[in-house]
């Protein structure tokens, strides 16, 4: 029996606060619970930090939403327990087409090479994401979610990042109002943001001049799953079209419209039926199942940390749709979060490191910000010139393979490397590939205690040693090191990647993986004796060619912006 | 690799009255196309950013008024 994710409705009731218990300060509080927020709070707690969850309303998304979720969200939905759900539910595609009139110009394939335990993307609709989500949050004894609850109040007191600084919210419940306080809050309230609202910050940026309509159409069809994007196609002439594919023979169509349509009359069965049988022809079998009109904007707060209150996901940032950058770097921004609080609230990071989380993801904003523009500017030519170039590289590209690069239908969400987060230890010495300091780890099949298992699943968490160990198996120093570090006040969980025949006899708590097809030496230029110390969120901060302790120490210290910790 | 803005060009007078030629019989708004045409494939062959850039700075001096943006103009005495 499955569940109806869009209509379940969660129950409000008063919580302790409101029965006159004594005012607890929790140590953090997120606002919101979409993907983000809920990711945010799930992470927190996974990390044993209780937390608080509010929301002003008491059901999930309405609409399908947000429904490309990369590969990198998927990893991290991997760490918080509910990935594998996602890509059951979820339908997984790795190529995009790009068509002009009806003429296939360009194809590209997001993951073209075998040694990864999750596709480039699934389509799965919010609702589910977040119920998915929400199910996991529900199993965690230390998070607490509170329905029908409203913030309508912010007030900061001491100095921001202090012990003692504080943030009281006022919410507004069924039964009146109430103060809820907490060290810190992350406010993943959405691009309306209440949150920024209340604090008199913005969100700045340009609005586009173009409106576009979603028809999420119900049918049996027999497109393949991939992602097809048409310019100027005959069923839609002078506009374009983007199709993907859902769960539950669910389709999306997205017609773009042009700044002049009417965005109410757009949206009637009237108007949006003949449209889709323009694309599927007059017979096809069809139901609408959710019809909206929307306009975009990329906007950025100016600083994403505004004292003890840190906005992450799409409260702090808004991008086109085009690339599916809304929802996935709001699921970075969670991830990047969530374990600087931890570290922040168990007294072994100081507040700066709360910074970074800033800095790095207003970076990734930027990025994410910058694509999307410059794809817009391709699907929306904002000037008459643009247009000519625009149609020009149209044009060229059906004959000529340098066009097809610079046609842009929207260019999918990738990490974003953190090449200068303060939080790396920059390399001295030289490494090959893409796993420089800053970059999110990529996966690789290896086998542990003889079972197939992936790599990503054995890093993060916590800060993760990983020592490469070659088929001479390990020698003393670099054994006594290793057990140096199992005991330094950072706990660092360990990672053996071992090559050939290699037998290492190592401590129960350190995990032992075989490079089974040599992937992970080649995707992280892994020689025998190759440390790479990892974040919590899978990010590289530092590697070397030999493991040495006081070089891990210091780059843990940096990592967590302390100094004399380690 | 610096933009070459010395002569290059194998043949000076045809290449220009080749290029006149492209945009024979063809309305305004073909002329643009093809001319955008050209500009693409002629940037692909080039390659290098930075010569493209520089390229694309002199294209927009040579529109706008430079000294208005603090640069030298030209001297025109020659």
């Amino acid at each position: 029996m499955s569940i109806n994710y869009q209509t379940l409705s969660f129950e409000y009731r008063p919580c302790r606060e409101q029965s006159g218990a004594e005012q607890a300060r929790y140590p953090v509080i997120v606002v919101g619970a979409g993907p983000v927020g809920l990711a945010t709070a799930i992470d927190i707690a996974q990390q044993g930090v209780p937390v608080v969850l509010v929301d002003d309303d008491c059901s999930l998304s309405t609409g399908s939403r947000a429904i490309c979720f990369s590969k990198r969200s998927l990893d991290i939905f991997d760490r918080l327990g509910c990935g594998q759900r996602m890509v059951d539910k979820g339908i997984s595609w790795n190529v995009g087409k790009v068509f002009l009139k009806d003429e296939l110009v360009y194809t590209f394939n997001l993951q073209p090479e075998a040694g990864h335990h999750r596709p480039a993307f699934i389509n799965l609709q919010q609702y589910y994401v977040e119920g998915f989500l929400l199910e996991r949050a529900q199993e965690m004894p230390n998070l607490e979610i509170r329905w029908k609850s409203k913030v309508v109040g912010v007030q900061q007191s001491g100095t921001p990042g202090a012990q003692d600084a504080s943030v009281t919210l006022t919410i507004e419940t069924p039964d009146g109002q109430y103060p809820l306080c907490g060290r810190y809050v992350v406010a993943a309230d959405g691009s309306r943001s209440p949150m920024r609202n209340l604090m008199g910050l913005d969100s700045k940026g340009v609005t586009f001049k173009d409106r576009f309509l979603i028809a999420d159409v119900k049918m049996e069809a027999e497109f393949p799953t991939e992602r097809w994007f048409w310019f100027d196609p005959p069923f839609h002439p002078n506009q374009s079209v983007l199709l993907h594919r859902q769960p539950d023979n669910v389709w999306r169509i997205d017609f773009q419209l042009g700044w002049d349509a009417d965005p109410v009359l757009e949206k009637t069965p009237e108007r949006v039926i003949p449209r889709v049988r323009a694309l599927l022809g007059p017979d096809a079998k069809f139901e609408l199942e959710w019809v909206s009109v929307y306009t975009f904007s990329c906007l950025r707060m100016d600083r994403f940390r505004h004292g003890n209150v840190l906005f992450a996901g799409d409260s702090a940032h808004g991008v086109s749709p085009f690339g599916a950058r809304g929802a996935n770097s709001g699921v970075q921004d969670a991830e990047n979060l969530a374990w600087k609080l931890a570290m922040v609230l168990d007294g072994k990071a100081s507040d700066t490191l709360l910074d970074t989380y800033a800095s790095e993801r207003e970076f990734a904003a930027d990025e994410n910000i910058r694509n999307s523009t410059r794809s817009t500017d391709f699907i929306t030519p904002k000037s008459p010139v643009s247009r000519v170039f625009r149609d020009a590289v149209l044009k060229l590209a059906r004959h000529h393979p340098f066009a097809r690069q610079l046609t842009n239908s929207g260019r999918l969400s990738v990490p974003a490397v953190l090449r200068d987060s303060p939080l790396n230890t920059p390399d001295s010495e030289s490494f090959e590939g893409a796993m420089v300091p800053g970059a999110s780890c990529v996966d690789a099949p290896v086998h542990a205690d003889g079972q197939p298992v992936w790599l990503l699943q054995q890093l993060g968490q916590q800060f993760t040693g990983v020592l490469f160990c070659g088929p001479q198996g390990m020698d003393q120093s670099t054994q006594a090191a290793l057990d140096a570090l199992r005991s330094g006040p950072v706990p660092l969980k360990l990672v053996v990647v071992t090559s050939g025949d290699a037998q290492v006899a190592l401590a129960s708590d350190v995990k032992v993986v075989h490079d089974v097809d040599g992937l992970v030496a080649a995707r992280y230029d892994g020689q025998p004796g190759t440390f790479y110390l990892i974040r919590p969120d899978q990010h590289v901060c530092a590697r070397r060619r030999q493991l040495d302790v006081s070089f891990v120490q210091g780059a843990l210290k940096r990592a967590l912006c302390v100094e004399g910790i380690a | 690799m610096a933009l070459n803005t010395q002569p290059n060009l194998a043949r000076p007078d045809d290449f220009y009255e080749a290029l006149i030629d492209m945009h024979r019989d063809l309305d305004d708004a073909q002329s643009q196309s093809a001319n955008a045409q050209l500009i693409l494939l002629l940037a692909n062959h080039i390659g290098d950013h930075l010569t493209l850039l520089e390229a694309m700075r002199h294209a927009r001096e040579g529109v706008v008024d430079v000294s208005l943006q603090g640069a030298r103009a030209h001297s025109l005495a020659a």
